[in-house]
């Protein structure tokens, strides 16, 4: 039987309570708003960058500890990176999350979120871990498009 | 303590829904989500095997003894229902796979060439709904207006959760084509008296129709006395099949309108030039439709009548009730609608603290507790009330004041969580 503080685990609870990064900031390169239509939370989160190296992560959102929790660990976790590599620990966490409980997170990788393992095995709030983070792979898609379309006119 | 009248046998009725012995993450489930859906009795699951293993053919097609049992039993739950909603006439009974699509039918019905007047709408023209609809009485009237280039206008509500009738008689004018309205509210539980909006409609010669996906299942309803037009209910949430529910519409205006699908059973002749229409209701039900459903629908109908609608609208009452006292006891909690049981059904709506519905669901989830947390498919309400989402306990005629007793302790549970 899934005990419920498999998924309200500390470090969870924690960054929801104390969270990292939140508000929005300027500058940013690229925003973007998800929604999850299910539920009706919302994030609206800004990424900034510095020559392919993720400067800020500035976000805002009504959600439930779980999405809230996550976008507070995704700022900890791809500020300072760059943008290669905050993809491969974005890979890493949506594998996490489609893992049904059964993938073995890596600790290096993924630091805080490893405490988000207990929420892939409730399919119903994966999306709720997930909205900030899908945000973020947006608002990074969307800044690349911005510089390839800048790299042409200029 | 019991709030229940003692004439009212709940355990005696749990005791008819075989879902209700089992447990959920290892407690005995206590569901307060009739709302979303409601249980079936043994009685109704009977009746969908007995369909299959005894009479299955298919309606008003053949000419052997199994068509003809299947067809008097799928034309027997027809008359069920209408009496059942107090229409002498089943044949005002179109069954439809839910409410959205019987109020998605009525929206057909209406365009800018409809041959009767009543149905004719173009720019200029309004259709009135309220700010306390579920979104399937809001979509349909938002497309239509889009096509149509009508004007979709909205009752507002009072801080209590209930209908702000103040300007009724400028928002339903000698432009209004038709006032649709849900009768119990799916989120706040209002039951809305639409009495005075009726007069106002025949004034102005607007037609009325009533959304009674929450009221069929819980109150007695009776279309002659209610006076409205329309009437979409769904079976689903009264002890039926998924699948399976209903449009009542005054047979002159189902006469009036516009075919919905196209196909079989809904024609009179079919030629390669153009084809006639069977009369109500068959003209609206194209294709095989869901026939173990509709007699299974008629078997909850017989079910709901055996224990009596008034008994049922009784016990939720008193549920209600003793809801309401015991959720004040739990400190930061906010109920969203009506705060006495007058005016309003067993399904209540709450914010507590700024804990996240989601949140709050989950935990009870874990104690057994099974409610709806989210926007309840009411959006606007939700920005009426200044909240992304509320946490909904809904009740029916098989709830005991037990259950709501686990789920106040669920709630104390939360709050030590998230506090």
């Amino acid at each position: 039987m899934i005990q419920v503080d498999d998924l309200y685990q500390e470090i969870i609870l924690d960054h929801y309570k104390h969270p990292h990064g939140r508000g929005l900031r300027e500058p940013y390169r690229a925003e973007a708003h998800h929604v999850n239509p299910t539920c009706g939370d919302e994030v609206t989160l800004r990424v900034d960058l510095v020559d392919d190296k993720i400067t800020d992560v500035s976000y805002e959102g009504i959600g439930c500890s779980i999405s809230q929790a996550s976008a507070s660990v995704l700022h900890q976790l791809v500020v300072g990176l760059p943008v290669t590599e905050a993809l491969t620990r974005h890979d890493a966490f949506a594998t996490l999350m489609a893992g049904r409980g059964q993938v073995e997170p890596d600790e290096e990788k993924l630091g805080d979120a490893i405490a988000f393992a207990g929420v892939a095995r409730y399919p119903a709030r994966v999306k709720c871990a997930l909205l900030s983070w899908m945000a973020f792979k947006d608002a990074l898609a969307r800044a690349a498009e911005e510089s390839n379309v800048g790299g042409t006119t200029s | 303590m019991t709030a229940t009248l003692p004439t009212y046998d709940v355990q005696a009725v749990r005791a008819d829904f075989p879902i209700l012995s089992r447990l959920v993450n290892g407690r005995p489930l206590v569901y307060l989500d009739s709302a979303a859906t409601s249980q079936k009795p043994r009685q109704v699951l009977d009746a969908l095997r007995a369909h299959y293993e005894g009479c299955n053919a298919n309606v008003s097609r053949s000419v052997h003894t199994l068509g003809t049992e299947a067809t008097e039993a799928f034309e027997g739950a027809r008359a069920k229902i209408a009496a059942f909603i107090g229409s002498t006439r089943p044949d005002e009974v179109v069954f439809t796979k839910n409410s959205t699509e019987a109020i998605n039918l009525v929206g057909h019905a209406f365009s800018e060439r409809a041959g009767d007047p009543r149905f004719r709408l173009g720019p200029g023209d309004e259709i009135v709904i309220s700010e306390m609809e579920h979104h399937s009485n809001i979509l349909p009237w938002q497309l239509l207006c889009e096509r149509t280039g009508a004007t979709l206008r909205w009752f507002g509500l009072t801080d209590e959760g209930r209908l702000d009738e103040s300007n009724l008689d400028e928002l339903v004018n000698e432009r209004t084509k038709l006032v649709s309205i849900v009768h119990v509210s799916n989120i706040l539980g209002t039951v809305n008296d639409v009495s005075a909006i009726v007069a106002r409609a025949r004034q102005v010669g607007a037609l009325v129709m009533l959304d009674a996906s929450q009221s069929v299942p819980h109150l007695p309803v009776d279309v002659t006395a209610l006076g409205v037009d329309f009437l979409a209910f769904t079976g689903h949430k009264m002890c039926g099949p998924t699948g399976i529910g209903g449009l009542w519409g005054r047979y002159d205006l189902l006469l009036a309108m516009p075919p919905f699908l196209g196909g079989g059973s809904m024609i009179e002749t079919v030629t390669m030039q153009r084809s006639t229409y069977a009369l109500p209701p068959m003209k609206f039900e194209a294709g095989t439709p869901p026939i173990a459903e509709a007699v299974a629908l008629g078997a909850a109908v017989d079910y709901l009548s055996g224990i009596g609608m008034d008994a049922i609208h009784e016990h939720e009452k008193d549920l209600t009730e003793y809801a309401l006292k015991v959720l004040a006891t739990v400190p930061d909690l906010r109920v969203i609608g009506p705060q006495t049981a007058e005016g309003r059904g067993g399904t209540i709506s709450f914010a507590l603290a700024d804990i996240h519905p989601h949140d709050v669901g989950q935990i009870l989830d874990a104690e057994g507790v099974q409610v709806r947390v989210g926007h309840h498919c009411a959006r606007p309400t939700c920005a009426r009330f200044g909240v992304p989402a509320t946490t909904r306990a809904s009740f029916y005629l098989y709830t005991t004041t037990d259950e709501v007793d686990a789920l106040v302790r669920g709630l104390q549970r939360v709050r030590k969580v998230f506090g």
